[in-house]
Formats: structure tokens, sequence, C-alpha cells
């Protein structure tokens, strides 16, 4: 990037949009200069702000444009998604604020106090229980991705950023009860094989659980990051599946309902079906399958000739993040990454390769392959087998085309 | 296919240990018991038999009218669709390249037409209709995709005797699928 190094260069693309902003950027300039030696910033010349004087810390006032995406023009937003903006930030872990959501009937607004889990249906000992009562049982962290199934959709991949992209994923570190303890808490009867999630929301959004995945690496989570979950992911009380489609991981959670077979809910017939090209629904597609993207450079940034680090994420929902291999000449050569550690089973994993930029026009992309060897497949190869209308478990590689101008771009558009 | 009911009894024998697993162990004692009454009050799971239905019924005349007051102002008069998802049409589309998936051309079964409305629709006041109601606006969407007659009356009963045009149109999950 044309580097100025008072002007932090993800800011200038919103700097340079509008008369306003060209004004505004002047006076940064003007500004800037008041800061850079031999002046001394006026930061320095007189004290900040108070301690305390945010009692909940909220970021810089210069990272006001690093804000979940919303999608434009929707017909509703009730049930509608927002995006994490992947492309501003580091790291695996997603600030609590910029998770990314889906919701079905809204974001209800429930009090603690007087919410509560009811387990039923082919349990020994039908229970209630409090917040409090969860919250007594033996607890565990563990750092998981979440990604909505249609991220993003087969026709729907024309977005500008990584976020317009695959911006329905996020990544955080979950407290919480393993499922498997509540549930030996009311007893399993033998007969026992789905349990079926319900959510305290105006959707009473409804999924069914494999018996065995309950009894695994399910989670009952009431934190996320280490406060209490947020209202947008379920507070105070969720379910979390690592690896399986974000649907499942029920939010608001309310009810489990232990049964022999799925409910065959609509939200596992009508949706969170893969239509195939036959005319027959795959059902109960449940795992998020390797996938990655480069976050940085990606969409709608700008590049300048010389050094560059290319960096992204990967995550599977079968396990580890065995390699990612970053092609800088539109796939005829691949190169490995260098993972950061540390690599977590169906958490994000941070990749970043070294790459100088000769000035000519070339494609950017990535591959994941995960500690099955599954390889991340191309759009091309994915669709042949699956066609067009499928819309959930698109796991693409994404490539970022770039002009000669330096300027990046998505490689479907 | 041997070896794959060697696999699934194994499966099975492993999945009957977990839960025994979790029968057998400890428990901490923590929460209360849940009474019959209150886990009828909050279960409101319909399976796709239909086995769980509630008493009540209705008929397609008085569904259109609930539809017309609830429904058609999101779904479209006769449930073609607008802010909300078409209810109507697309039977025989699935395989072609413009499928419409509707509760006529996709869904599998009738039952889970009645759990969803009952416990999602309408959007802004879900809970609101009477299992009566209920009955009658599934009766009323099942008759716009010409699955039930005009003079149908639904119960539990009639709505689980529905075959839904799509019911054998799902397969299980074979992915990894691409190599």
């Amino acid at each position: 990037m044309t580097r100025d190094p008072d002007d932090p260069p993800a800011r200038r693309r919103f700097l340079v949009q509008g008369a306003a902003a060209a004004a505004a950027l002047v006076g940064g300039r003007a500004r800037a200069e008041e800061a850079a030696p031999p002046a001394i910033p006026a930061w320095m010349k007189a004290p900040g702000a108070d301690v305390g004087s945010q009692t909940y810390g909220t970021p810089s006032r210069f990272e006001a444009d690093v804000i979940r995406n919303v999608p434009k023009g929707l017909k509703q937003y009730t049930s509608a998604s927002s995006r994490t903006p992947l492309q501003d930030l580091d790291g695996i872990l997603t600030p609590n604020g910029l998770f990314y959501e889906r919701h079905h009937g809204g974001i209800p607004d429930i009090d603690p106090a007087r919410h509560r889990l009811m387990i039923h249906g082919l349990v020994e000992t039908p229970l209630i229980l409090t917040m409090d009562d969860i919250r007594r049982f033996p607890s565990e962290s563990h750092i998981y991705f979440l990604e909505c199934s249609g991220n993003p959709g087969f026709e729907a991949i024309k977005g500008r950023t990584a976020s317009d992209l695959v911006g329905l994923v996020s990544c955080a570190e979950w407290t919480g009860v393993r499922l498997a303890t509540v549930l030996r808490e009311a007893g399993l009867k033998p007969e026992a094989r789905w349990v079926v999630a319900e959510g305290a929301d105006a959707a009473a959004l409804t999924r069914s659980i494999p018996i065995a995945k309950c009894l695994d690496d399910a989670l009952l989570v009431y934190s996320q990051n280490g406060e209490r979950l947020r209202p947008q992911q379920g507070y105070p009380l969720r379910v979390i599946l690592p690896g399986f489609e974000g649907n499942m991981n029920v939010k608001w959670l309310r009810r489990l309902n232990v049964t022999a077979e799925p409910a065959y809910s609509r939200e596992e017939t009508s949706k969170y079906t893969d239509l195939m090209p036959d005319g027959t629904a795959r059902q109960f597609t449940f795992v998020m399958e390797a996938k990655s993207i480069i976050t940085r450079p990606s969409g709608t940034q700008r590049i300048a000739q010389g050094f560059h680090e290319i960096t992204g994420i990967a995550w599977s929902g079968r396990g580890k993040i065995r390699g990612v291999q970053v092609t800088t000449d539109g796939g005829k050569t691949w190169q490995d990454a260098a993972l950061q550690e540390p690599v977590l089973t169906r958490a994000l994993t941070r990749f970043r390769l070294p790459w100088t930029w000769d000035g000519q026009p070339t494609t950017l992309m990535s591959r994941a392959i995960d500690e099955t060897g599954y390889v991340q497949p191309s759009f091309s190869d994915l669709t042949a087998v699956r066609g067009l209308k499928s819309f959930y478990h698109n796991n693409a590689t994404v490539p970022w085309r770039i002009a000669e101008s330096g300027e990046v771009s998505n490689g479907y558009a | 296919m041997a070896t794959r009911d060697a696999r699934a009894l194994a499966a099975a024998l492993v999945l009957l240990g977990l839960a025994g697993a979790a029968r057998a162990a400890e428990r901490y004692g923590i929460g209360r018991t849940a009474t019959e009454a209150e886990i009828a009050a909050w279960n409101i799971d319909i399976d796709r038999e239909g086995r769980k239905l509630p008493p009540g019924s209705g008929s397609v005349a008085q569904g259109r009218a609930v539809f017309e007051a609830q429904c058609a102002s999101c779904h479209g008069a006769r449930g073609e669709g607008g802010v909300g998802d078409p209810l109507v049409g697309g039977q025989g589309s699935l395989a072609s390249a413009k499928p419409l998936k509707t509760v006529g051309s996709f869904w599998p079964y009738a039952p889970t037409l009645f759990d969803y409305i009952r416990r999602a629709m309408p959007m802004n006041a879900p809970e609101s209709l009477s299992a009566d109601e209920v009955y009658a606006v599934s009766a009323y969407i099942l008759n716009l995709n010409g699955l039930v007659p005009d003079e149908a009356v639904l119960d539990a009963h009639a709505l689980a005797a529905v075959r839904m045009p799509n019911r054998d149109g799902f397969v299980p999950d074979p992915r990894p699928d691409v190599r």
C-alpha cells in the first residue's frame, strides 16, 4: 500500500469516499503534521481521560468504521443476518461486539433470573434448572469457530469484501458445562437417540442433535470470551456444537427434549437441507467442511508494489487445520503458509505468507487442508457435484484478483 | 453391505455404551424435578407422524379467514410469497434450473406445518393462534397447494394422514463428496 505513516491504510478507503470525507482527509493531514517530528503530539501535552471514564470500554473513536456488516435493503430484519468484518480483524478470536448474527425471530431480552432450562422426554428425572443451577455444574472453556451454513450461498458470491463473502463465521472462547453432564444429571433412558433443543426466542427455534454429539463435545454455554454471552449470541444460555452448522447451536436455550427420533422441525426439513441437481435434498448435513479465506489483501483494499504479508483464516468442522496453501499466480503454483500457534480443533487458525508483489495483475487464493486430509475444493469442483441450488455448505476457495492499479477485487464477480 | 452392517452394529454398541455411561455416572443433585403439568405446558414439539398433535380442528374455509387476517400481508393473498416465503406452487420444479421450494413442493411432513405455525407464526405474534386456528390455516395452505379438498376439516388424525408430495425427497449426508 502507498504508506503515509501517519495515515493508517485501513482507514484511507473510507476517507476517500465523498467530499466531506475528502475535507476530513485534508484536516487529518494538517493534524498529522502537528504530531510528526519535530512537533510533540498534542496528546502528550495534557493528561488524558480519567481512569474509569468508560466503565465498560469501547474501541478508539478512530476505529468507528470497524463494525458489523449489515446488509442494506432487506425485506425485513427480524429473520436476517449480519457479518463479522473479517478483513479488519487480527488473530483468531472475534470480539463479542463483532460476532456474526443470524436470528430467526429477533433478539429476545431475557432476564436470567427468570430464565429456565427444562430437560424432559426420554430421561429418568425430568429437570428444571435455573441459571444459578447451571453455573454450579463443573465448567470448561474451549475455543471454537461458529459458522452459518449459508456462508455464502452458491448464487450470492458477488460480494466486495471478505466479510461480504464469508463474514458469517466467527470464533470465541466459550465457557459452560458439558451437555453430557447435564443429561447425566437427568439420566438418559436406553432408547435416547436425539436431543431436540429449543430457543426462548420468538421463533422458538428447534433443532435435533444426535445423541453421540451431545455426549461428545457439546456444551451448554453461558460465557463468551470471558464475559456473559451477548443477547445476540443467546444470552443467558446457548448450545455450542463444535464444527456443526450455526443454526444447530441453539441460542436462548430453554428446553431439551430427549427423543428416539429427530423432530423433523421446519429448520431441518424445509430449511437447512441441501437441494441437489436431481431434486433430492440432503438432510442432517451437520458438519462445516474445511475452508479458508485470505483477509489481507482482500476485496476493496489497494496494494502497492513491494512486500506484503498475505494473511487469512482457516477452519474445519472435522478437527484441526493441517495446512493452508496459498497461490499468488492464479493457481499455477501453491506454497505452504505458516500457521499461527495454537492450532486448535474446530477453531479458526491464522495463516501467513510473505509475498512481494511485482506489480503485475494476478490472483491470490488460499486452500485449507484439515487433519482428515480433506482439501478445500474450488467452486467449480464443488458445484460440479452439487449444482448451484443447494444454498448451504459452500466452502469453496475464494479468489482475490489484483489489478495493475493494485486494486483488490472478488475473483468470482 | 456386510461391512456396513457390522459398522452400524459397532456404532450402535458405542452409542449404547455412551448412553449407559450417562445413566450410570454420579449426579450432582442440581435443579428440581419438572412436573408433568410443567412439561405439558412447554412441550410443543410435534413429530413427523403427528402423534403429538393436540386436540382441535379447523376447516379450509376457516383457515382462509385466518390466513387473510394473519398471514397474507407477508405471504401474499394466495401464498405466493412477499416479505415472507412463498408457500404455494413449485411442485415438480425441484430438479429444474429454477426450483421453487414451498410447503407444497418441498415440505416432507404435514404435521411439521402445524408445529412451525404454532411456535413461530405469525412472525409479529407467535404462539397467539389457537389450536383450531392452526389446524384451519394449515388446511388452507394445504388446500392452496391442491393437497386437501375445499371442504376438508383437519384434526390430528386428518393432518397426519396428508401425504406430502416430497415425503421421500430427502437423503442422508454423503459428505465428503468433493475430492
